[in-house]
């Protein structure tokens, strides 16, 4: 029998080392706040799951629950396909191309807030271009003041911020076809939607997949741009989850309902992003989700 | 099913002036109804190309299409009607082996009975009837080239069916299966097939006729027995065989002999052909190694034989069902083919090396065919 050398532990040691500190203390710091009540530095209290239970049943955490899905969702459905279209319509080569990628994927390079302040100016009644255009066409639009205009007016900016994203990864889709499909399409006969049903779109499965997770991530976790924009309001509107968990956490101190609540929201997303995935794996290729799982 | 002629040229920049700007350089050729051809030459001959101008996937840049004496130069494929078959396996993923197949009937409304029958009767043929109802993109590169062939061959009225290397990807032994199924089903179906490759036995295996290009240019095009026999450019004699023509430098002596790499031949060509030769000078001689006759000469005495010179063995190699002979003539080599059962002079030993014969051909400086030797007086000097 070979003697058991037990050095390779060192090895393994410095990794483990940085995800401890990188991930999982911070990870613990929150797990061990969940579960005491905070009272001051000294005196804390154990309270079990009963943080868990009362952020279960807050209502207005619901509430921001279910604005924050309804808007992953309208994301979803609208920076999705407007991105596989744009990308169809992209020039595919020489320098018409190039100026195109540029321009599409000016609005990636700029930075969260000022996305927000961008667009709280541009919306503004009295002075902004689309606020005072839309009041110019007798049209009413208020995003302090209406929640269904500051909604809108969210879901709006955050298309025009990240469907560039979704366009990019699926040009780059479109552009790893090799012609011969193009050619072997053109000499069955077949239509441009068969082409863009049976050749565009499952060579862009990959992409796409990419596109959704991340999309649905990201949107899952907006703070920003809203923060920034309407500030959550008016009323709540646009308090969606992360503007929820800060306003109690840093508002108003509630660390252990605030550490709770982290803890599902994070689960909420993996099990979203893991529904998601596997739905997107099957979908289309059932041969394929069989040799995943078997 | 149609004739189709071809009547064109063709230059991808816009503004071609010399040879080397076009891809296709003009041309007039007629592929007959039914008939099974081939395009034979090296990579970037300009093969991919003409295929495409047929099947409409390319226009060219000059001239016309006519398929039965119509203009489709300015038609798309499926106005041709044309079907075919690329180098790499094209197949619709999210599709079942059989929807794949009968991808092309479905786009053109056919109904779904004379779909149904035509998809497994193609599916019997290159014996996909097992994996119909399988998805197509869990297979293997084989089979996937045979969901393209299908694909292909599944119209029945197609004007032809065109092949641009569809057996690169394929096993050695599926090829030979594939190849003759391919020509199985065109005494089948009788349709018009044209075949690149750059496969010499893949063309002469499958075509009735072959088209031998090279740097955008058709030089022959004849039978498997013409394209040997009588090359009628270098290039198809160098390209066709295995190994190809030996070419060597002639020229005509005073009094109407020969000399070949610069001894004199014995014997002459008839006054035809020298007469030819007279006009084409410089020229060359070319012959096939299976056409060489070697004799020992065993005391090294260059007593002249009719139609013969003399060299000395550089190398000789078994392979297999034929001894090669490299043989050494001065500067130039040759190559000469032996039967397997004869016996093989030793490496060293002088020979005299008969070159011209009745399968003798000579080629201009332009490359092309001169004359094919009428070695009357030869055969005679011999006999």
């Amino acid at each position: 029998m070979k003697p058991i050398n037990q050095k390779a532990w060192f090895l393994v040691l410095p990794v483990f080392l940085c995800v401890a500190f990188s991930a999982i203390l911070p990870l613990m710091t929150v797990v061990n706040y969940s579960v005491q009540d905070i009272i001051s530095p000294e005196r804390r209290v154990f309270v079990g799951t009963e943080w868990f239970a009362a952020v279960l049943r807050d209502e207005e955490l619901h509430g921001a629950l279910l604005r924050q899905l309804g808007f992953s969702l309208a994301v979803l459905l609208v920076e999705i396909p407007l991105g596989i279209c744009l990308a169809l319509s992209m020039p595919a080569q020489g320098w018409r191309a190039s100026a195109v990628l540029v321009v599409v994927a000016l609005s990636l390079l700029i930075p969260w807030n000022v996305v927000g302040t961008i667009w709280q100016i541009y919306g503004r009644a009295d002075i902004g271009l689309l606020g005072a255009a839309l009041q110019a066409l007798g049209v009413d639009y208020n995003y302090t003041g209406d929640a269904t205009d500051a909604w809108i007016t969210v879901l709006v900016m955050d298309v025009w911020h990240w469907t560039p994203l979704v366009a990019l990864l699926c040009f780059a889709g479109l552009r790893s076809i090799p012609d011969a499909y193009y050619q072997a399409a053109r000499i069955d006969g077949a239509s441009k939607f068969a082409v863009f049903r049976y050749i565009q779109l499952p060579k862009m499965r990959g992409v796409l997949m990419i596109a959704v997770l991340l999309r649905f991530m990201d949107s899952f976790m907006i703070y920003t741009e809203p923060f920034v924009l309407t500030g959550g309001g008016p009323g709540n509107a646009t308090t969606f989850l992360s503007q929820y968990l800060t306003q109690k956490a840093v508002g108003q101190f509630d660390l252990g309902p605030a550490a709770a609540f982290s803890l599902i929201y994070f689960l909420i997303i993996l099990l979203l992003c893991f529904i998601l995935y596997n739905w997107m794996q099957s979908v289309g290729t059932q041969d394929k989700s069989e040799v995943a799982h078997g | 099913m149609a004739r189709i002629d071809l009547d064109l040229a063709h230059a991808y920049r816009p503004d071609p002036k010399e040879d080397a700007d076009y891809a296709l350089l003009p041309l007039k050729m007629s592929f007959e109804d039914g008939g099974a051809y081939a395009l034979l030459g090296p990579s970037g001959c300009g093969k991919t190309t003409m295929l495409n101008i047929v099947s409409g996937l390319l226009r060219p840049s000059h001239g016309t299409v006519r398929f039965d004496g119509r203009d489709v130069t300015a038609l798309t494929p499926q106005q041709r009607n044309i079907a075919q078959v690329f180098q790499f396996p094209v197949i619709y993923d999210t599709m079942t082996v059989a929807e794949n197949l009968a991808f092309p009937l479905r786009n053109r409304g056919v109904p779904a009975d004379r779909i149904k029958a035509r998809v497994g009767r193609i599916a019997e043929m290159l014996e996909l009837n097992g994996q119909l109802n399988q998805r197509a993109a869990g297979l293997s590169a084989d089979a996937k080239q045979k969901i393209s062939l299908g694909r292909g061959l599944v119209r029945e009225d197609v004007s032809a069916v065109l092949f641009d290397e569809p057996l690169t990807v394929i096993d050695p032994h599926l090829k030979w299966q594939l190849r003759r199924k391919l020509k199985q089903i065109h005494q089948e179906l009788k349709l018009t097939l044209v075949y690149v490759t750059h496969d010499q036995v893949e063309a002469l295996t499958f075509a009735d006729r072959i088209v031998v290009m090279t740097r955008g240019r058709a030089v022959q095009v004849g039978t498997a027995g013409e394209l040997f026999e009588r090359p009628s450019h270098r290039f198809v004699g160098h390209f066709i065989g295995s190994p190809g023509m030996n070419f060597l430098p002639a020229a005509l002596e005073e009094g109407g002999g020969l000399s070949v790499a610069g001894q004199p031949v014995a014997g002459a060509v008839d006054a035809v052909t020298g007469a030819a030769l007279s006009r084409a000078e410089p020229f060359a001689l070319g012959i096939r190694p299976e056409y060489v006759e070697l004799e020992e000469i065993g005391d090294g005495s260059a007593h002249a034989r009719p139609g013969t010179i003399t060299g000395t063995v550089a190398q000789v190699q078994d392979i297999g069902t034929y001894w090669l002979v490299t043989a050494q003539a001065g500067p130039h080599t040759l190559k000469a083919r032996l039967s397997a059962h004869a016996r093989p002079p030793a490496p060293g030993a002088s020979i005299a090396l008969r070159v011209l014969n009745p399968h003798t051909c000579f080629y201009g400086a332009d490359e092309q065919l001169i004359a094919a030797a009428t070695v009357a007086a030869a055969q005679e000097g011999l006999a």
